[in-house]
């Protein structure tokens, strides 16, 4: 018996195939939907002509409507039926357009899916990945843009994942499904046109393992989600100004693999994190606590932490603009980090637009 | 795989069944109250006194492969289903062999291998999740239905409304079993519903919607037992309205007459209507003394082994926070 063909084509440079990040996301599910038949897909929209922005085109007509359907419009009892799905030993996906709507999600993420292992006395699982895109841009406004992911990270028995890539959406998305717990799997819409070299074969990117996206001496940027695409942005325009910085992603931010971002630090003594979020409480926030934790008595240590602005995300350009940071702001913080005695630097302004806006345009 | 059908019981055999669980479930929890004053019982209880002919008239209905979905005030809910008394009991102590191994206590009991599924401190909460199981089942064409029980509070938790269109859309296997003894803790539906109809707003969303004023345990087992072959094949799900009385206070042994909010009266009333009582009257006097030892026997025999059993070791702690 011959298999459906599952990836998708994507394009040939330098002989290996380069795949969009929203491709990669879909040829994951298809992958896995393949391999065990207890993967299902649902959720608002996943069925329709635009297929949750591209990232679910396909699915429907591989694997018909009984895996891969539509939902009411009822967050909250449509993730308890997941979690009871997942319980009678099948593996739902469970896909939200924006992030922002896991707020109706709440009781049963945190009362159920995080703590049924544990309050149940590990007479069941959980195998439940709860795909959400986080929404930038083109007046997104204040609850279609929300990064959220620190809430899950707070409650134990969640797993968060917030891949940077191509790449690393499609081995992290496999590793999600196949991951015995709950993943809330953090996406960005405007990483969805970003390619990376993704290779056909299914693999995974497991949880709790980071990636030294870039190697340097003088300073250590960690970034959270799409804000790595900006951080590696700002180590380009910090590298004409002579200094070298090291750019992490953490990719599974719960379990997060505080070991690669301490041992960097050691090096550095100096840490700018950039989250895809509020400061408040965010996941910056623990990664400044674990690395003080750990490098405490060993010498000097800075730490800076960059993030959304302390307000609800505007739509107006101007305003919007000012709400996120961006490779120049993050130079700058990482310059000063890097340079204390030099005088204040702002990289060109040309140099430092930011990184999607080369490939993104209006309207959504 | 689909189960053999059950033979039709025996009338007597039924008889002796029904009263046999009955009186079991009615005899725990008069235990549990009895020891709780003791401290020994290391969690909040909520006792079923008084509404137990609800779970043992649907469970004696279901077979072993179905499931069932309680609240948690759930003690007869699994143990008619046939969930483990000893590990309900060591539960409650706290203790490593209690079914969630002193991890989820009387509000979270669990039994899988007699397909109890979890249950919630939060109202409402497994309702969605019974027919996530029982969207399952379907895909899985394993034949088995969910019962999911829920009280009269829970039908004014959105995700109830929620679930109740998502199971009738795609025809699931569920009977919603509403249990409703009048009160959410203390406020009665006066204050909380505007209209008592709510058999009738269920059949809204085209399920099959019947109301027990008096919860004869016979009366729902025979209701149910006709229901299932359809609901088996893909008939979607039914929905029963079980009118009843919390006997004793909301949460602990006693009881709350004095606090004014609800009468003896109402008690006296619905002590008439005792299942336990009822049931007996259809056995011989011999008959009962018999089921009646067995049963104290049995409770006995549980309360030593929880009260034997270890406490789960500190390390247990960081255990099965994932899996």
């Amino acid at each position: 018996m011959s298999t459906p063909k599952l990836s998708w084509p994507g394009r040939i440079e330098d002989g290996r195939r380069v795949l969009k990040y929203v491709d990669a996301l879909s040829e994951a599910v298809a992958l896995e939907m393949a391999r065990d038949k207890n993967v299902f897909l649902f959720g608002l929209d996943v069925d329709d002509h635009k297929a949750i922005q591209g990232s679910t085109r396909g699915l429907l007509n591989r694997f018909g409507p009984e895996r891969v359907f539509t939902t009411p419009l009822s967050e909250d009892a449509m993730t308890g039926v997941a979690i009871g799905a997942a319980m009678a030993g099948m593996r739902p996906i469970h896909v939200h357009i924006r992030m922002d709507f896991l707020m109706l999600c709440m009781n049963q993420l945190v009362n159920i899916a995080a703590k049924a292992r544990y309050m149940y006395g590990g007479q069941i699982k959980v195998p439940l990945v709860v795909r959400t895109i986080i929404g930038k841009s083109w007046g997104q406004g204040a609850q279609h843009s929300q990064g959220l992911h620190s809430m899950f990270m707070h409650v134990p028995g969640l797993k968060v994942c917030a891949p940077s890539n191509a790449h690393d959406a499609k081995g992290a998305l496999i590793a999600a499904i196949r991951d015995d717990n709950p993943v809330v799997f953090v996406e960005h819409r405007l990483l969805y046109s970003t390619e990376a070299f993704v290779t056909e074969a299914p693999y995974v990117v497991a949880p709790g393992r980071a990636r030294v996206c870039r190697f340097g001496r003088d300073v250590t940027i960690v970034g959270v989600s799409n804000m790595v695409v900006e951080a590696l942005r700002a180590a380009d325009l910090l590298k004409e100004a002579g200094v070298a910085a090291e750019v992490i992603d953490p990719i599974w931010l719960a379990p997060l693999d505080s070991d690669t971002i301490v041992e960097s630090v050691r090096r550095t003594r100096k840490l700018v994190i950039v989250d895809n979020g509020w400061s408040m409480c965010g996941a910056g926030a623990e990664i400044a606590a674990r690395v003080a934790e750990s490098c405490a008595g060993e010498g000097p240590l800075q730490i800076q932490r960059l993030g959304f602005a302390p307000t609800p995300c505007p739509p107006s350009p101007p305003l919007e603009a000012a709400f996120y940071p961006n490779p120049a702001t993050i130079a700058a913080a990482a310059y000063k980090l890097a340079r204390p005695d030099a005088p204040a630097w702002v990289p060109d302004a040309a140099k430092a637009e930011l990184a999607y806006q080369l490939q993104f345009k209006g309207p959504f | 795989m689909p189960a053999k059908a059950k033979s039709a019981p025996k009338k007597a055999d039924a008889s002796l069944r029904l009263y046999r669980s009955l009186r079991r479930i009615r005899r725990v929890e008069e235990e549990i109250a009895r020891l709780y004053p003791s401290d020994k019982i290391k969690s909040p209880v909520h006792l079923s006194i008084g509404q137990e002919g609800i779970a043992v008239g649907v469970c004696d209905a279901l077979e072993k492969r179905d499931a069932v979905s309680g609240t948690y005030r759930g003690h007869a809910t699994y143990l008619a289903k046939g969930g483990s008394l000893n590990a309900m009991m060591a539960e409650l102590y706290g203790k490593d062999t209690g079914c969630a191994r002193g991890k989820g206590g009387s509000m979270h009991l669990i039994d899988m291998s007699a397909k109890v599924l979890g249950t919630s401190a939060v109202v409402g909460t497994t309702v969605p999740v019974a027919v996530g199981y029982a969207l399952a089942q379907k895909r899985l064409k394993t034949g088995a239905v969910v019962a999911c029980f829920l009280g009269d509070g829970a039908t004014e938790e959105g995700c109830f409304a929620e679930s109740l269109n998502f199971a009738a859309l795609h025809k699931l296997p569920v009977v919603f079993v509403c249990e409703n003894n009048g009160f959410a803790i203390h406020e009665p539906l006066s204050k909380r519903w505007a209209t008592d109809r709510l058999c009738a707003r269920v059949a809204t969303y085209g399920i099959p919607a019947k109301r027990f004023a008096d919860s004869d345990t016979v009366a729902i087992r025979r209701h149910v037992e006709k229901v299932l072959p359809k609901m088996r094949k893909g008939g979607g799900p039914i929905f029963i309205e079980c009118l009843t009385w919390r006997w004793r206070e909301h949460v602990g042994p006693g009881e709350d007459y004095d606090a004014g909010f609800r009468s003896k009266a109402m008690l006296a009333k619905w002590q008439k209507k005792d299942p336990v009582a009822k049931a007996a009257k259809a056995l011989s006097a011999k008959q009962r003394v018999a089921v009646d030892a067995e049963i104290e026997a049995e409770i006995a025999a549980a309360i030593a082994f929880a009260e034997a059993s270890p406490f789960p070791a500190s390390e247990e702690l960081g255990t099965d926070v994932y899996a």
